[in-house]
């Protein structure tokens, strides 16, 4: 079972194959049906427990309880434990509300949008991608009921028939949020559940426990690979794809215009959705590669998730970190150039002011060091990826920070300004998103097959068919 | 009615090593004017569905009328909430201006569009269905991971044992079997 690409024609086993080696295969070479199934399925089914992983849940788990604590926390005594004010009413809880949500972007980009444009790469990444868009949505979806006035209200976000015959106002760009985000959360799941059908039989199949068994049958539904069966689930996948792609954009553009429809400078700007939606993906690939290298490291699955992999990440990194370096130019230029004078004085402050300090780090986060991709030595060096990856989402993140608190901070008149500093339930329930965060993908990644199984057959047998001539 | 003789079995499979076998095999079945059958694959493989003569278009047209639905219903509803049930006034600007519903029109035929799919195809496919025939066929946890099954079914008109077998045998299988229902 010969795999294609007859420069590389050096028979590594799997597992030889070395992070410099094979740059430009998506597939390490000698793997067949058998060797895919049983690679990944047995991270799930034989892989005994390790204490590095028990370590980690168990870390996350306690971040996930000083979540626990902030939420209840908040809940009890509303959120005037958080140090927002007026006029900087958003702070942490939208921050983080948009990092999570942006960092979801990339896992439907790469099942949904990579998969219209044929790119066979994606299939190694996009399993654990799309379990990082739906957890992140998760983690994102705290912060919106959280951060509304009053809890117990807070389904009045949606439509839901009442006696007081009320409704959500429909103009609002908040309500918009509300329809774009719960939309886009239950696309990501059934979208991750249909691909997980099929894997979760080949699990059922393998699985030797009884009652472990039992749970994967019913999971996966009774699928047999009928062919009648495959007919309809390649069309629904194909179809969902193709709607996805839409509505991954339109989700970050939405999310943009709870900004953009408002009147307050470093707001009010039509570059916001194509500026949001670039950032949610550079963002989100940020965090793609910092799951999918200690993943490829841990269960030693460099030869699915190859060099080449890490080095399109890297470029698409570079490629969407460019159109937000020209975003934040374009806004520095269109400060100076409208001639209103609040829009001048928002563009100096950021620079200058109280919190300029948080403008330079994202300029050297999202703008700076990511032109070193442009290195391919640099790109293929997986330790720089990986730190640079970091520095990214700290990066976005400042970015959320600069337009939200350095632009509310500072009213239209003086006698509203105010200054902002997070508390420590904030704090709290930020650390403690991550512990969320990295409890269910940590639960995901021993519970499910992280790489698409069946995918990854399909490609071995791409593979071998181009590789037959 | 009359009963039929061999009721017990759902129909005679047989088992192949690639995907390249399982087509060519299912070519000449139809070719022998076998009509009642179904391949098993653990990946889906290209133009399978042709060589099945497979063309279900179901999915495609219950997604588009979801989508519809969905577009209307988020006219409909943002109508019913800012119109007709509870309209605002604000500063005398148009009580329905339609050019401020199309998010929320967007998102719900995204929405309505997908979860018709998506049960669409388990309600087609008549899923969940933990037992099935099929399951009986030595080997066929394999059917999900690396072989390739075709089985043709016993409500085939021109059903016959024998038959059948003999066809099976000259397409390269690796083993043939007898489905128990």
């Amino acid at each position: 079972m010969a795999v294609a690409h007859a420069p590389h024609d050096k028979s590594h086993k799997p597992e030889m194959l070395s992070d410099t080696q094979e740059t430009e295969l998506i597939i390490g070479p000698g793997h067949g049906y058998d060797s895919v199934t049983q690679k990944i399925a047995d991270t799930v089914l034989v892989r005994p427990l390790s204490w590095s992983w028990l370590a980690m849940v168990g870390t996350a788990g306690m971040l996930l309880g000083m979540l626990l604590c902030a939420l209840t926390w908040t809940f009890l005594m509303g959120v005037g434990v958080w140090g927002i004010n007026i006029p900087v009413a958003w702070a942490f809880d939208i921050i983080n509300f948009v990092w999570w949500i942006g960092i979801g972007h990339a896992g439907t980009l790469i099942s949904a949008i990579l998969l219209l444009l044929h790119q066979g790469w994606r299939t190694s990444i996009n399993r654990f991608a799309e379990a990082m868009t739906l957890f992140a949505v998760v983690c994102a979806g705290l912060y919106v009921t959280s951060h509304v006035g009053r809890h117990q209200y807070a389904y009045w976000l949606f439509p839901v028939p009442n006696t007081m015959g009320l409704w959500p106002q429909f103009r609002s760009p908040l309500s918009w949020d509300v329809f774009a985000v719960s939309t886009y959360g239950t696309v990501s799941l059934l979208f991750w559940y249909v691909g997980l059908i099929p894997d979760l039989a080949t699990l059922r199949d393998r699985a030797t426990n009884p009652l472990i068994k039992r749970a994967y049958a019913i999971g996966s539904l009774g699928w047999r690979g009928s062919q009648r069966h495959w007919h309809r689930y390649t069309a629904l996948y194909l179809i969902l794809a193709g709607i996805s792609t839409p509505l991954v954009l339109s989700v970050h553009s939405t999310i943009s215009f709870d900004f953009a429809f408002g009147l307050v400078p470093g707001w009010h700007s039509t570059i916001f959705p194509p500026y949001f939606v670039a950032g949610a993906v550079f963002a989100g690939f940020a965090f793609v590669l910092i799951l999918a290298i200690p993943l490829r490291a841990f269960y030693n699955l460099r030869d699915m998730i190859t060099m080449k992999h890490l080095e399109n990440m890297a470029k698409v990194m570079l490629a969407t970190g460019n159109v937000v370096f020209y975003g934040y130019l374009m806004e520095l230029f269109l400060g100076y150039f409208t001639g209103n004078r609040y829009e001048s004085y928002m563009t100096s402050n950021r620079m200058f002011g109280e919190y300029g300090w948080t403008y330079w780090t994202l300029i050297f986060c999202n703008g700076i060091i990511t032109q070193t991709l442009w290195i391919k030595k640099l790109r293929t060096n997986i330790a720089w990826l990986f730190f640079i990856s970091i520095l990214v989402s700290i990066g976005m993140w400042f970015e959320r920070f600069v337009i939200i608190v350095s632009s509310l901070h500072r009213e239209f008149l003086p006698s509203a300004w105010a200054h902002y500093n997070p508390t420590f339930w904030e704090i709290a329930m930020y650390v403690g998103s991550m512990g969320l965060f990295t409890t269910l993908f940590m639960l995901f990644v021993r519970a499910l097959p992280s790489i698409s199984i069946a995918e990854m057959k399909e490609l071995v047998h791409h593979e071998e068919q181009h590789g037959a001539h | 009615m009359e009963i039929k003789q061999e009721s017990s079995i759902y129909g005679i499979a047989a088992e192949y090593q690639t995907p390249e076998a399982l087509m060519a095999a299912a070519y000449r079945v139809r070719e022998a004017g076998y009509l009642k059958i179904d391949a098993y694959t653990p990946f889906p493989v290209e133009g399978m569905s042709q060589a099945l003569d497979i063309k279900d278009k179901w999915i495609l047209i219950l997604m588009l009328l979801g989508g519809f639905v969905g577009v209307f219903n988020g006219l409909l509803l943002q109508y019913w909430g800012s119109v007709a049930s509870y309209p605002l006034n604000i500063g005398g600007r148009p009580i329905i201006s339609w050019p401020q519903m199309v998010v929320i029109m967007f998102e719900l035929t995204i929405l309505t569009s997908a979860l018709t799919g998506v049960f669409s195809m388990i309600i087609l496919n008549g899923l969940p269905e933990l037992y099935h025939p099929m399951f009986n066929v030595p080997n066929f946890d394999r059917a999900s991971q690396d072989r390739f099954f075709l089985c043709i079914e016993h409500k085939d008109k021109k059903f016959n044992v024998d038959e059948i077998t003999s066809l099976l045998e000259k397409t390269g299988a690796l083993h043939i079997s007898q489905v128990a229902r």
